[in-house]
């Protein structure tokens, strides 16, 4: 998946997280995280929103968060919506849950 | 024991810490909404949270809905796209005007299934009625697929539909008492509509009581404050309870003798009679189950 323009999803409420999502020039994915419960989950959003963008496919990216406590299943949810956001895509791929 | 429907809670769901929450509140069913509650620009985000969540989080043993956007939309399918595979109990669909609607959401669930390896007919279905048109096709919508549980009115659209406002329920007497019939004719339960003054809990309870008394299986709500009253209208009294028990004592000893027919205090106990004990019977065991708490 090819990241083209900005894509922002998610909000500041509380349990929410905002995630954007930019072009990168170089490959990777660099990521800016700020959270409410930086110490205790810090790493483990970090992680959530890697695995995310790994899975979708997104090798090159720009990547701001701003975490208020979300669960891990919200960060997927908002890492991916920014994503399909961020490269003007809707050809979802849905999972059928195990 | 059959579900329980008296209350269904609808999540709007684009919003993290309620579709999170959801399951705290005791109510029956949660119905995560993808249609009204979610802004246009927001509906793909709203239904990944909903997706994530299905496949992420333990809701206990609710009873899971999602409200989809309708076919006519351009957004029903690529919910149910993801919706069918996230495997909740129920897809609601909204603003059904006929048989025709209910078969065209089906084929796409079934095609779904099929896709995702699902069972063909795992996924149960709703159906919400919001216009007149819909009200005068109760029966045909109610009887248009065998994965339908119940209809449900949606009260808001529908008095717009007849040039009138929601007040006192005399508004929606006929369309209430359509639904009930063709629900019930089919089989299948009636869900009443959500009641949207949430700080008016007077009138809640009144229109609670008058559509338990009409006989619908519950209400969906809006508000978490709004099941505990809703539960209390539907439980049995005391002496209600203790005359289902002394009729189900007396058809089980009648069973025993081996005799077809029971009587309670000289009175033949029928089938109607016996029916009516065992939904009290099932209501009291499922607010035993779920303890009616103020929230």
């Amino acid at each position: 998946m090819q990241i083209k323009k900005t894509g922002v999803a998610g909000t500041v409420e509380s349990s929410d997280i905002i995630v954007r999502i930019e072009p990168r020039e170089e490959p990777g994915v660099e990521l800016t995280l700020t959270s409410s419960v930086m110490q205790q989950f810090g790493r483990q959003i970090e992680k959530v929103i890697r695995e995310t963008l790994a899975e979708l496919g997104v090798e090159s990216a720009l990547v701001d968060a701003v975490d208020k406590g979300a669960l891990d299943c919200t960060v997927r949810a908002r890492t991916a919506a920014a994503a399909y956001r961020a490269a003007e895509c809707t050809d979802y791929v849905w999972r059928t849950k195990g | 024991m059959k579900r329980l429907r008296r209350s269904m809670l609808f999540v709007p769901g684009n919003n993290p810490g309620m579709v999170r929450d959801a399951h705290i509140y005791g109510s029956d069913s949660i119905m995560f909404d993808l249609e009204d509650s979610v802004a246009v620009t927001e509906k793909d985000a709203a239904r990944f949270l909903v997706y994530n969540a299905l496949t992420h989080l333990k809701y206990g043993s609710k009873e899971l809905v999602v409200r989809i956007n309708d076919l006519g939309s351009g957004l029903g399918v690529a919910d149910l796209e993801a919706i069918v595979r996230a495997q909740p109990d129920v897809i609601r669909l909204p603003k059904t005007e006929c048989a025709r609607d209910v078969i065209d959401c089906e084929r796409e669930i079934e095609r779904i299934e099929r896709a995702a390896g699902i069972p063909v007919g795992r996924t149960g279905m709703m159906a919400a009625i919001e216009s007149a048109r819909g009200v005068l096709n109760a029966y045909e919508i109610a009887t248009a697929s065998k994965r339908l549980i119940g209809i449900a009115l949606g009260a808001e659209d529908y008095v717009t539909d007849l040039k009138t406002t929601r007040s006192d329920g005399t508004e929606l007497f006929f369309a209430r008492n359509m639904i009930l019939n063709a629900a019930r004719a089919a089989g299948i339960d009636a869900l009443d509509t959500v009641y949207s003054d949430v700080n008016n809990e007077e009138g809640f309870i009144a229109e609670a009581t008058l559509i338990k008394k009409l006989g619908f299986n519950g209400k969906s709500v809006i508000n978490p404050r709004q099941i505990p009253p809703l539960h209390r209208v539907f439980l049995p009294s005391e002496k209600e309870l203790n005359k289902a028990r002394a009729i189900m004592e007396a058809i089980e000893e009648a069973n025993a003798r081996g005799s077809g027919v029971a009587s309670l205090n000289g009175k033949m106990i029928d089938k109607p009679v016996v029916l009516r004990a065992q939904y009290l019977l099932e209501l009291a065991e499922a607010a035993s189950i779920i303890p009616i708490e103020e929230v």
